[in-house]
């Protein structure tokens, strides 16, 4: 009986978890010494950032309406999906609309999250990754691992010969110089192939209906320069209420996320091409998707929904470090993941009940998370959840016989020092959580039960 | 967690002891030095007899059912306005952060009261009793590495701990890498992901010893115990305590 994230971790390739480890270990650093470089404390920010997505979503029925409004007069189409089916079926038809047969699409959770790229491959449209790590992901049919460096469980090696599998470039080369170039010479003839071009958003404002892009490659920006039809699949959480809020939260993702000031490109963008526009998709589809967010709302871990995918809980985290992105067995890893994706699977939460199981709760989740999400007790309310549902927990051993311990003092303080009477006996019979798993890997020290009351009783005595 | 205990806990020189299950089981000695210190400093320090555990363990697991029942046990046995020092972080977050959790859709009062008194007792020493120097020494110069363990993420222990044991004269702190990563205990955690724990100790551990330091310690002897215990079984063993043993240990001798 074995929790599966463990066993996962234990029967991982050395040199994966490695890459993972190293990979997750320097954007903690980087993001750190970015932080703290720049502002005096970082700490007010989160707390200015965490309220602006709880406005947000305290607010979302009226501020949704507002981008709809603002995106519709300026020239957008705007759709309503409730589940990842609805959102399919919705690009599919929008697609068929104007005889798409083949477009490029940047990085995208929520499309990870609905599995649309295989669906649309499935409808013999030719989908095309154009964010390098998810084209690498995509050559060799893997699964992303990481909500910022999809491959971060990948070392050049590993590209290099994926490259040369594919013929893309004359030989192998691992220099990532020269793996780039390859890329890029690969992709930009597929853009002007393309007739769509498909995207998330990472922010929306109420205001102003923009629609906030940011990039590393810039190629959200090149997927959507020639082509005429642009769709863009955000989450309803994605909803700010004003333009300058965006702002204080692209100050904090880029530094989160990478370690960078700002991303490369941050692209904002209100509606289809305008009059005076020279280039640029004349039409522009967003589709709003629920898939379950409503309920996340309505239920006692609503904090996850300010996420804004900087991955920093992620990279921090010591279980991700050790198991990866997936282990999750979802899009979301790591301590996001853990809350995040049981609660999207609905009715399924007990398939990804042990998610949140994955942790030591020690917080570096909360201490890094740019809008202060209170991980660590949303790992627990969840727990707690999977517990009053029944879903079976395997290692996990029954604490009610603990509680009636510890709720009766007289047994309590005699199963002390018996114990200590059977000190070199078997570890269950201590009253503390078992410890039976430990002697393999550790020694335990030696039994001290009721010592200290004893101790103290004597001291009593004599005064 | 990164928890923040509440602003308007009492201090004063009487004060209940909560001594943990793990003291109550191994480790004697860590709540006998709690006593002697907090007397030495004109603290009366009585100890409920009828405390278990703070119901971390059940709490965890995520049996709240079970873990209510213990808070409510020990929120009774600790009643009234004193307050309740713990020698460890995590047992003291249990009380003014946890419990506040599992009782969030139906607040206890006696629970509520016992959260806004506890202290973790390093944090007490330094911020409830104003002790910000030690006046004592070690009998040899020693390095110590001292492990920030998780449940005193945004509390005062930290800070506090590391203040007061750089002005023991003899003594001196290590620094290491990753600080702020767990040693991969989590109580129940290190039972139910025995190679992940194990790994995160390991590294824990690499960084800890990488200054060969002679001694390592903690506010938290949950920690001490899973590295100690680890470092045994990889041949690389290194005593461990907890830091108010080290206050008592720099006591001028008498
Ligand atoms: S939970 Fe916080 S730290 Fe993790 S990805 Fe989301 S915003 Fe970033």
């Amino acid at each position: 009986m074995h929790q599966k994230i463990d066993t996962y971790a234990r029967t991982m390739r050395e040199e994966k978890q490695h890459s993972v480890l190293m990979g997750a270990t320097a954007s903690t650093e980087k993001r750190y010494s970015v932080l703290h470089q720049d502002f005096e404390d970082p700490d007010a920010l989160r707390t200015l950032a965490a309220g602006i997505k709880d406005h947000a979503l305290a607010n979302l029925d009226r501020y949704l309406a507002d981008a709809e409004g603002a995106l519709t007069a300026n020239g957008a189409h705007v759709h309503w999906a409730t589940d990842g089916e609805e959102a399919k079926d919705l690009i599919l038809g929008i697609l068929r609309d104007h005889n798409v047969t083949q477009l490029t699409k940047s990085k995208s959770m929520v499309a990870e999250e609905i599995h649309l790229n295989p669906f649309l491959i499935e409808n013999g449209i030719e989908c095309l990754e154009s964010d390098l790590g998810e084209f690498i992901v995509q050559l060799d049919g893997d699964e992303p691992s990481h909500i910022v460096r999809p491959i971060i469980h990948k070392n050049r090696r590993e590209i290099a010969e994926t490259f040369q599998r594919e013929h893309i470039g004359a030989d192998y080369n691992d220099d990532p110089e020269i793996i780039t170039r390859r890329a890029r010479v690969h992709l930009r003839k597929k853009y002007f192939e393309a007739q769509a071009g498909i995207t998330g958003a990472n922010f929306v404002s109420a205001e102003s209906g923009r629609l906030v892009l940011v990039t590393n490659e810039g190629n959200a920006r090149f997927g959507m320069a020639p082509v005429p039809l642009h769709i863009a699949i955000v989450g309803i959480e994605k909803i700010v209420a004003r333009d300058r809020d965006l702002a204080v939260l692209l100050n904090l993702l880029g530094r989160s996320a990478t370690g960078q000031q700002l991303t490369v490109y941050t692209q904002f963008i209100n509606g289809p091409r305008g009059k005076d526009q020279p280039s640029g998709p004349e039409h522009m589809h967003v589709v709003f998707l629920d898939n379950g967010r409503t309920d996340v709302l309505a239920s006692n871990c609503k904090e996850i929904l300010r996420c804004i995918r900087c991955s920093a809980c992620q990279n921090v985290c010591p279980v991700y470090r050790q198991a990866s992105g997936h282990a999750y067995r979802s899009p979301y890893g790591g301590p996001v993941g853990a809350v995040l994706s049981p609660l999207l699977f609905g009715k399924r939460f007990p398939e990804l009940a042990d998610l949140p199981k994955a942790s030591s709760l020690c917080g570096a989740c909360q201490e890094v998370c740019p809008v202060d999400i209170p991980i660590p007790d949303l790992l627990l309310r969840l727990r707690d959840r999977a517990k009053k549902e029944h879903v079976k927990s395997p290692g996990t051993p029954p604490m009610a016989p603990f509680a009636a311990l510890a709720t009766n003092p007289a047994v309590w303080r005699t199963s002390m020092t018996m114990s200590k009477a059977m000190n070199h006996l078997p570890i269950r019979f201590a009253p503390v959580a078992p410890l039976q798993a430990w002697i393999k890997q550790r020694t335990l020290p030696e039994w001290h039960g009721g010592d200290f009351r004893k101790w103290l009783k004597e001291r009593n005595d004599n005064d | 967690m990164s928890v923040h205990p509440p602003t308007d806990r009492p201090t004063g020189n009487r004060v209940l002891l909560m001594g943990t299950c793990l003291c109550d089981a191994f480790f004697d000695d860590v709540a006998k030095a709690t006593v002697e210190i907090l007397e030495h400093l004109g603290v009366t320090v009585e100890f409920p007899c009828d405390q278990t555990c703070c119901s971390q363990p059940a709490f965890n697991s995520g049996d709240w059912k079970a873990s209510r029942k213990v808070a409510r046990h020990t929120a009774r046995v600790f009643a009234g306005d004193l307050p309740v020092i713990v020698p460890s972080g995590s047992c003291a977050a249990m009380n003014f952060h946890g419990n506040l959790l599992q009782f969030e859709d139906a607040p206890d009062e006696e629970v509520t009261s016992l959260a806004h008194r506890t202290w973790e007792l390093m944090d007490y020493i330094v911020h409830g009793l104003g002790v910000t120097e030690w006046k004592g020494e070690l009998a040899t110069p020693t390095k110590v590495a001292f492990h920030h363990s998780c449940h005193s993420r945004g509390t005062g222990t930290g800070a506090a701990t590391a203040g007061l044991l750089r002005t023991i004269r003899n003594l001196s702190l290590v620094e290491f890498g990753q600080a702020e990563q767990c040693c991969g205990f989590g109580g129940t955690f290190s039972v139910t992901f025995p190679h992940i724990s194990g790994r995160m100790g390991t590294l824990k551990l690499d960084h800890l010893l990488e200054h060969e330091p002679d001694l390592l310690t903690s506010a938290d002897m949950s920690c001490l115990m899973h590295l100690g215990g680890l470092a045994d079984v990889q041949h690389r063993a290194i005593p461990y305590r907890h830091a108010v043993q080290i206050l008592r240990e720099a006591l001028p001798a008498g």
